[in-house]
C-alpha cells in the first residue's frame, strides 16, 4: 500500500459548504486509479460544515496522502500521524499542525498561514519546484524535528524555524525572509542567497567562501523574538552580488575563531 | 477514396484572388479537385471562414537546443499539463511545447504546416527525430551555414561552385530545407571571445567578414534554385541601434537581386530594428525598415513579435543569448557549440511595464502595419522567442483591430508608448490580408507550390474558423475573432477532418519536405572527395556516418530541384 494518493481537494476551503456526501465523493488519484475519497478515509462530520473556520482532521499515517491543504485560504487542519509529501502548497492562510513527520516540499509556494510540524520534515521545506525561481513567499513554518536540505530554498519572504538540524543548503538562492536553524547545519549554508537571513544556533562545519565577514553581534531578531548569541555575521553571496545575511553561533563553533582576526 | 465536399464557406484563398467569395470546396484524396461524386461526405461551414491551412515559416519547435530548453524549464510546464485522450497523448506547454502537444495546439489554429527554423546540422538526425514526433502537421527544417568553417574556407578561398556543391551535399546529408544564416561569423567570433557588430569586421583565423558570407551564400542560393530565400539572422541581434545593421544586411544583397523572387528573407526584425545608443533611449526603427522594405522587391522580413508574458527564448545567437543573461540575470543554458553552431537559451518575461519590452512590441506591430505590401511580411512570433505560437490568435487581433492594440498600448510603460509611432497607425489588416501573412505568402516565399492556396491540385490542407463574416466585424468584435482563431472549427489536413470544434479528431503523421539540389556530378565528386579529408581534420563523426539515410525520416517528401552547376 505505498501507492501515493494525489488529493488537492482536501482543505477546509474546498469542504466549506459542502454536505458530507459530496465531500466523501471527492475524486483523488490513488497511483494511476482514480478514487474516492471514502475509498481512503473513513469521513465523518461533527458539527455543521456552514461554519467558515472549520477543523479538518486526519487520523492516522497520512503520508503517502499528497497535497493536503493544497491552496488553503481559511481554517484550519490537523494531521495526527504523519502527512506525506507537498502538505499546504500554496496555502495563503489558516493553519497546519501536524502531530507526526511532514514530507519533503512541506509548504513550498506557500504565501501565508502557519504549518506547525512535531516530528521530522523532509527536504525541500518552503521551497518551490525544481526549475521555478518562486519559493515560500509569506507565513511561518516551525519544524520541531530535523529538516532535509535545501530549506527554504528560492524564499522570497516569511519565517522558517528549524528545532532539530537541517541538512545542506538551506537558505539557497533566497532573497527574503527568515530561516532559523536552532541546532546543527549540514553546510553551505545560504549559497547563491541575494537576500535575508539564515540563523544557525549550532554547529557548522564550514561558511562558503563567497561570505565576507562582518561583525560579531549579540543576538538577532527572529520576528518579534530576540535569540541570544553571539553571532558571527557574514554577508553574500558574493557571487549573485547578494546581501543576504548568515549568522552563526560563536560558541558552538570555535573552528570559526579566525573570523575574529578580520574583525579587529 | 475519400472524398469530402466542404460546403457554403466564405472562402479567402490569395493566391488564386478569391476575396471572401461563398463557394464549395471538392476534395479527393488528399487534393482539392473539380468536383465529387454525390457519396462524398458533406461538412456544412456556412457563415464560416474558410483559409488554407496555416503556414508558418519561422517556429522553433524541433532540435537540439529546443530540447534544452524543455530540460531547462520544469516550471514552464509544470503550469501548464494536458492529460491524454482517447486520441491524444498527454503533454505539456508552455512556450516550449512536448512534441505531441506542438501538433495538437497547431492543428487547432488551423496550421497545417510548420518550418523548424534553426539546426545545426551535426545534430539534425535529432531535429528530425523530433519533428517525426510531431502529429499532424507537415514539417522541415532550415540547417544552420552562418558560421560553418567549411562554407568560410569555400568562400574566402573564392570556390563559389565548390561550396554551392558543399551546401548541395549538407542538405541532402541532414535533409533540410533552406539555407539559414545565425549572426553569420559573429557566433565563431564569439567562441574566440569577440563581439562582432558590423558587416565589416573580420571573423578571426578565417578572414572573411560576415558581408562575405551573406554574399555568398545568397549566390549560392541562387546557384542551387532553392525554393525559399537566405534565411537570415542578422549580426548584432539585440543592441540598440542595430537596425542599421538590418538596413545594411538586406542592402548588401541588393545587386544581386532579380526579378523573379526574394532573394533575403529578413527574420524577427523586432529584435534587430531597435534605434538609439542605450537601453535608456532605445526606439523603433520600424519606420526606417518597412521603408526599406517597401522600397526593395528582393527582401521579406517577420517580425517575431513580442506577445507580453513568460516565455522562453532560444537561438542559435550564442552571443546575444549571453547579453540576455547578464542582463536579465535569469538562468541560461549554452548548447551546439559543439556543432557547426551555437546557441543559447535564457527563460524571459516581457513586462508592459519595462521600457525596453513595451517598445520591443511596438516594433513587431509596427513593421506589421508599415510595410505595404502583405506579400512581403510574414506572421511569426519566433516561437518561443517573442512569445508562444499559441499567442497568434492575439496578435493576428492586434493587426485586425485598432481597438484591440489600443487596449494593450493603453497600458504600456509610457515612455515608450510616447516614442511609439504606433498609436497613429490607423490600418487594420483584412481577413485577405490575415491568409497572406499566415498563410499564402508564407507558402509562397518557402516555395510550396501545393501549399497556402486552395486552388485545384493542391493539398487539401484548411483551416474553417467559425467567424460570420456578414455580422461580425473584426475590428470590434476582436475578442470574438480571437477566440474564434484560437479554436479552428474544422481543420482539415490532407483531405482528413484532424479538428472539430476545436478538438483534435484524428492524428495522421505529417510529412517532412527537404530539398536536394542537383549539382552536376563531376563537381559533387571532386567535393566531397576533399570534404572527407576535411571530416577526418575536423569531425568527431566519419563522413560515410553523418548523413541523415532519407528512410531515417517517417515520411519525407523529397523536392528535387535543378543547380545551375
Amino acid at each position: 500500500m505505498s501507492v501515493p494518493v494525489e488529493c488537492s481537494e482536501i482543505s477546509p476551503n474546498s469542504f466549506a459548504g459542502k454536505t458530507l456526501d459530496q465531500i466523501r465523493a471527492t475524486e483523488v488519484w490513488e497511483g494511476n486509479q482514480r478514487n474516492r475519497l471514502d475509498d481512503i478515509f473513513q469521513v465523518k462530520e461533527e458539527g455543521s460544515t456552514a461554519s467558515e473556520m472549520l477543523t479538518v482532521r486526519i487520523v492516522g499515517d497520512a503520508s503517502r496522502i499528497r497535497k493536503i491543504g493544497y491552496r488553503m485560504t481559511e481554517g484550519s487542519m490537523v494531521v495526527e500521524g504523519d502527512a506525506g509529501m507537498y502538505l499546504g502548497e500554496e496555502m495563503s492562510s489558516g493553519s497546519i499542525i501536524v502531530s507526526g513527520n511532514g514530507g519533503a516540499w512541506l509548504g513550498s509556494k506557500m504565501k501565508g498561514g502557519a504549518i506547525e510540524v512535531k516530528g521530522n520534515a523532509g527536504d525541500f521545506v518552503g521551497s518551490c519546484y525544481r526549475g521555478s525561481t518562486k519559493g515560500m513567499k509569506g507565513g511561518t513554518i516551525t519544524v520541531h524535528g530535523n529538516a532535509g536540505t535545501e530549506v527554504g530554498c528560492w524564499m522570497r519572504n516569511g519565517t522558517i524555524r528549524i528545532k532539530g538540524n537541517s541538512g545542506m543548503f538551506p537558505g539557497m538562492h533566497m532573497n527574503n525572509g527568515t530561516i532559523y536553524i536552532e541546532k546543527d547545519c549540514g553546510g553551505r549554508a545560504g549559497a547563491q542567497m541575494t537576500g535575508g537571513k539564515v540563523i544557525i544556533g549550532g554547529y557548522v562545519a564550514a561558511i562558503l567562501p563567497s561570505f565576507n565577514v562582518e561583525e560579531v553581534r549579540e543576538k538577532v531578531k527572529v520576528g518579534e523574538e530576540k535569540i541570544p548569541g553571539p553571532f558571527y555575521v557574514f554577508t553574500g553571496d558574493v557571487n549573485e552580488n547578494g546581501n543576504g545575511k548568515l549568522f552563526i553561533n560563536v560558541a558552538k563553533n570555535p573552528h570559526l575563531k579566525w573570523c575574529g582576526e578580520y574583525l579587529e | 477514396m475519400t472524398e469530402l465536399l466542404l460546403r457554403s464557406g466564405i472562402v479567402f484563398d490569395p493566391l488564386n484572388r478569391i476575396r471572401g467569395e461563398k463557394m464549395d470546396l471538392a476534395i479527393r484524396d488528399g487534393r482539392i479537385v473539380e468536383t465529387v461524386s454525390s457519396k462524398a461526405k458533406i461538412i456544412d461551414a456556412s457563415g464560416m471562414v474558410v483559409m488554407p491551412g496555416g503556414v508558418d515559416i519561422h517556429s522553433h519547435i524541433a532540435g537540439s537546443k529546443v530540447n534544452s530548453g524543455r530540460i531547462l524549464r520544469p516550471e514552464d510546464h509544470e503550469k501548464d499539463a494536458e492529460k491524454r485522450t482517447s486520441i491524444t497523448r498527454a503533454g505539456v506547454g508552455y512556450s516550449i511545447p512536448s512534441t505531441f502537444t506542438t501538433g495538437y495546439r497547431y492543428a487547432k489554429m488551423g496550421y497545417t504546416t510548420v518550418f523548424e527554423p534553426a539546426t545545426p546540422p551535426l545534430k539534425t538526425r535529432h531535429t528530425h527525430e523530433e519533428l517525426d514526433q510531431i502529429p499532424i502537421i507537415d514539417k522541415a527544417c532550415f540547417p544552420l551555414f552562418g558560421n560553418n568553417w567549411f562554407v568560410m574556407e569555400y568562400l574566402k578561398e573564392g570556390k563559389l561552385e565548390e561550396c554551392a556543391a558543399y551546401v548541395a551535399w549538407m542538405l541532402n546529408a541532414v535533409k533540410g530545407y533552406a539555407i539559414k544564416i545565425v549572426d553569420p561569423g559573429g557566433v565563431e567570433a564569439w567562441g574566440w571571445g569577440r563581439y562582432l557588430k558590423r558587416l565589416d569586421e573580420e571573423v578571426p583565423h578565417f578572414a572573411i567578414t560576415p558581408r562575405e558570407i551573406l554574399r555568398g551564400l545568397c549566390k549560392i542560393n541562387k546557384l542551387l534554385g532553392m525554393p525559399h530565400a537566405i534565411h537570415v539572422h542578422t549580426n548584432n541581434l539585440g543592441n540598440p541601434g542595430n537596425y542599421l545593421t538590418t538596413i545594411e544586411t538586406m542592402d548588401c544583397v541588393a545587386d544581386l537581386a532579380n526579378s523573379e523572387k526574394p532573394i533575403i528573407h529578413i527574420t524577427h526584425v523586432q529584435f534587430t530594428g531597435l534605434t538609439g545608443n542605450s537601453w535608456l533611449n532605445v526606439g523603433s526603427g520600424a519606420p526606417e525598415i518597412a521603408d526599406y522594405v517597401n522600397k526593395h522587391d528582393h527582401v521579406t522580413v517577420d517580425p517575431g513579435q513580442v506577445v507580453f508574458g513568460d516565455t522562453t527564448t532560444m537561438t542559435a545567437d550564442g552571443p546575444f543569448q549571453f547579453l540576455l543573461h547578464k542582463l536579465s540575470g535569469n538562468k541560461w543554458v549554452n548548447v551546439d557549440v559543439e556543432g557547426e553552431t551555437g546557441a543559447g537559451i535564457v527563460p524571459f518575461r516581457y513586462r508592459r511595464s519595462n521600457y525596453v519590452n513595451a517598445v520591443q512590441w511596438g516594433i513587431g506591430l509596427e513593421l506589421m502595419l508599415l510595410v505595404k505590401d502583405p506579400w512581403k511580411i510574414y506572421l511569426t512570433t519566433d516561437h518561443p522567442n517573442g512569445g508562444p505560437f499559441t499567442s497568434y490568435p492575439k496578435v493576428i487581433t492586434w493587426l485586425m483591430s485598432k481597438d484591440a492594440r489600443g487596449r494593450v498600448l493603453a497600458r504600456i510603460n509610457k515612455n515608450a508608448r510616447r516614442r511609439l509611432d504606433l498609436p497613429g497607425i490607423n490600418r487594420e489588416y483584412t481577413f485577405e490580408e490575415i491568409a497572406i501573412v499566415t498563410r499564402a505568402g508564407t507558402s509562397k516565399s518557402l516555395g510550396l507550390k501545393q501549399k497556402g492556396h486552395l486552388g485545384v491540385g493542391a493539398d487539401a490542407d484548411i483551416a474553417v474558423y467559425s467567424i460570420d463574416v456578414s455580422s461580425i466585424d473584426p475590428s470590434r468584435d476582436h475578442e470574438f475573432v480571437r477566440k474564434a482563431l484560437a479554436k479552428a472549427a474544422y481543420t482539415i489536413k490532407k483531405g482528413e477532418m484532424v479538428v472539430r470544434e476545436g478538438e483534435i479528431v484524428a492524428t495522421p503523421t505529417g510529412t517532412t519536405y527537404w530539398v536536394d539540389p542537383k549539382v552536376s556530378n563531376d563537381l559533387m565528386q571532386e567535393t566531397t572527395a576533399s570534404l572527407s579529408a576535411k571530416f577526418e581534420d575536423y569531425y568527431t563523426v566519419r563522413m560515410a556516418n553523418y548523413s541523415v539515410e532519407e528512410n531515417y525520416l517517417e515520411s519525407p517528401t523529397k523536392i528535387e530541384v535543378p543547380a545551375e552547376v
